[in-house]
């Protein structure tokens, strides 16, 4: 179980919520059981080969989970992730 | 050898030199200072005021837009006064108001491929203050070529980002964003909207991290990105590190040399929310307008958020957010005739693309969205 936190961007797709508990051993069971959960979410992480989209960035606490070992990262309860994605406003 | 400060400049910056970590050394280094600030909107609009304020001596500005009434919600250095006006001619009157110290060089261009290098080139440090992803890019690759600090900030709606991304000494924006989003996936504040103090927020930390780049002091945001939300009033910071295969600054970079970045990213390099979906696909508002006095049947298709219907609405039309369009797709009927429109015509082109990909080809594009037709057809419609 691992705490996800979802960009505004993303949170049409998760009914406005920013904070969703999530079930998973390592950041990649997470991510399959979040976007079973929240269909509409797919796209936005996978792509169609269903492999992260290289504009999304996934941090476990403050580490890039590409800095640790990928999806494959084992969870410890009450870890948080962070979903980072690319914005241009200014 | 740094310039020396005057009687006037002395008082002018008592409480910076009443600081021991600036004082008049470092006063002095910041009158001596060069900063290039890309981007006069929403984050440009602080960035540039309090570096002005600071006594930053040369400070560039690089935008090619003029001055919009919807700008004025958040782009703080401008005026109403001003509306209509180049934004570097109308930021450069109000940075010399407040600082007549200080020299502002304008470029009254956009930012590209062909002069970004020229126009870098003087300054000590580069601050990103822009509103799309290929000037995004542009700005890191410039800085990596040119071994110059990136300081970065980027906003949409309630959440900011901010970072230094220097290549010497750390990661770059590549690093931690090696391609861009697919067009359309990520929508842009002229879409999507911004609340106006947000780039607030960023720009005074991006001009912070200036600051304590020309000062030497602090721990700068370099290996670092700061996250904020100011919905949940949230600060998080997160590690970046160097990415060993960066195409630009890993030791074999593939980049050697400025790219055509607009179709690296595959959108325009500005945020002017004025969808077309190509000819072929366009109806202008008047043409709709002519097409419904006449009585010829068409589905008219709403692809905005429910909440933008407060705003403005065209009789008849049926809400159909972009979102939600293609797993509504039964609703539609592809022997109808259809016309899709939006706030400005953006999100209603990425709807046509939705259908045409469904297999719908009786459909258009109502060109320039709503606030074409209320310029057009219905003024008394609102344009927002």
């Amino acid at each position: 179980m691992a705490t996800i936190r979802i960009p505004t961007p993303l949170r049409p797709y998760i009914n406005g919520q920013s904070d969703l508990d999530i079930a998973g051993e390592t950041v990649g069971q997470v991510l399959e059981n979040l976007v079973h959960q929240y269909p509409a979410l797919r796209t936005h992480i996978f792509n169609d080969n269903g492999e992260l989209r290289p504009f999304v960035n996934l941090f476990l606490g403050e580490d890039n989970i590409n800095d640790l070992q990928g999806i494959s990262t084992p969870l410890r309860e009450g870890d948080r992730i962070l979903l980072i994605p690319s914005i241009a406003g200014g | 050898m740094l310039p020396t400060l005057s009687h006037e400049e002395i008082l002018r910056y008592s409480r910076h030199l009443l600081i021991p970590e600036v004082g008049l050394e470092g006063q002095r280094k910041l009158k001596a200072a060069s900063i290039l600030v890309i981007g006069t909107g929403g984050l440009g609009s602080p960035v540039s005021l309090y570096l002005a304020a600071a006594g930053v001596g040369h400070i560039g500005l690089v935008d090619y837009d003029v001055v919009d009434e919807s700008n004025l919600q958040r782009q703080v250095i401008h005026g109403t006064a001003a509306i209509g006006e180049l934004k570097v001619e109308s930021a450069r009157r109000r940075m010399l108001d407040l600082n007549p110290g200080i020299e502002v060089e304008v470029y009254n261009e956009p930012f590209t491929s062909q002069n970004a290098m020229r126009i870098a080139a003087d300054y000590d440090v580069i601050i990103d203050g822009t509103d799309n992803f290929p000037t995004r890019y542009l700005s890191n690759d410039v800085c990596v070529l040119l071994g110059k600090p990136n300081v970065y900030g980027s906003i949409f709606r309630f959440e900011g980002q901010a970072s230094v991304f220097d290549a010497r000494r750390g990661p770059c924006y590549r690093c931690l964003f090696p391609e861009p989003p697919p067009p359309g996936m990520v929508p842009s504040c002229a879409e999507g909207g911004v609340l106006g103090v947000l780039p607030g927020t960023i720009g005074t930390i991006q001009a912070t991290e200036a600051l304590k780049l020309i000062l030497g002091i602090g721990e700068s945001l370099i290996g670092r990105l700061l996250l904020y939300n100011a919905l949940d009033m949230t600060f998080d910071f997160v590690n970046l590190k160097k990415n060993p295969k960066c195409k630009i600054c890993s030791a074999e970079p593939e980049i050697t040399e400025l790219i055509d970045y607009e179709a690296f990213c595959g959108v325009p390099g500005h945020d002017h929310d004025e969808g077309s979906a190509g000819k072929e696909w366009d109806i202008t508002a008047s043409e709709l307008a002519e097409r419904l006095k006449n009585g010829i049947p068409l589905r008219l298709i709403d692809v905005r958020e429910p909440h933008e219907l407060e705003i403005s609405r065209i009789p008849g039309a049926q809400l159909i957010p972009l979102g939600q369009l293609a797993g509504r797709l039964s609703e539609l009927d592809s022997a109808e005739d259809i016309v899709l429109f939006c706030k400005a015509g953006t999100r209603s082109a990425r709807a046509l693309e939705v259908l045409l990909s469904a297999g719908f080809r009786k459909v258009k594009n109502l060109k320039g969205g709503i606030n074409a037709w209320a310029r057009e057809v219905d003024p008394s419609l609102p344009i927002y």
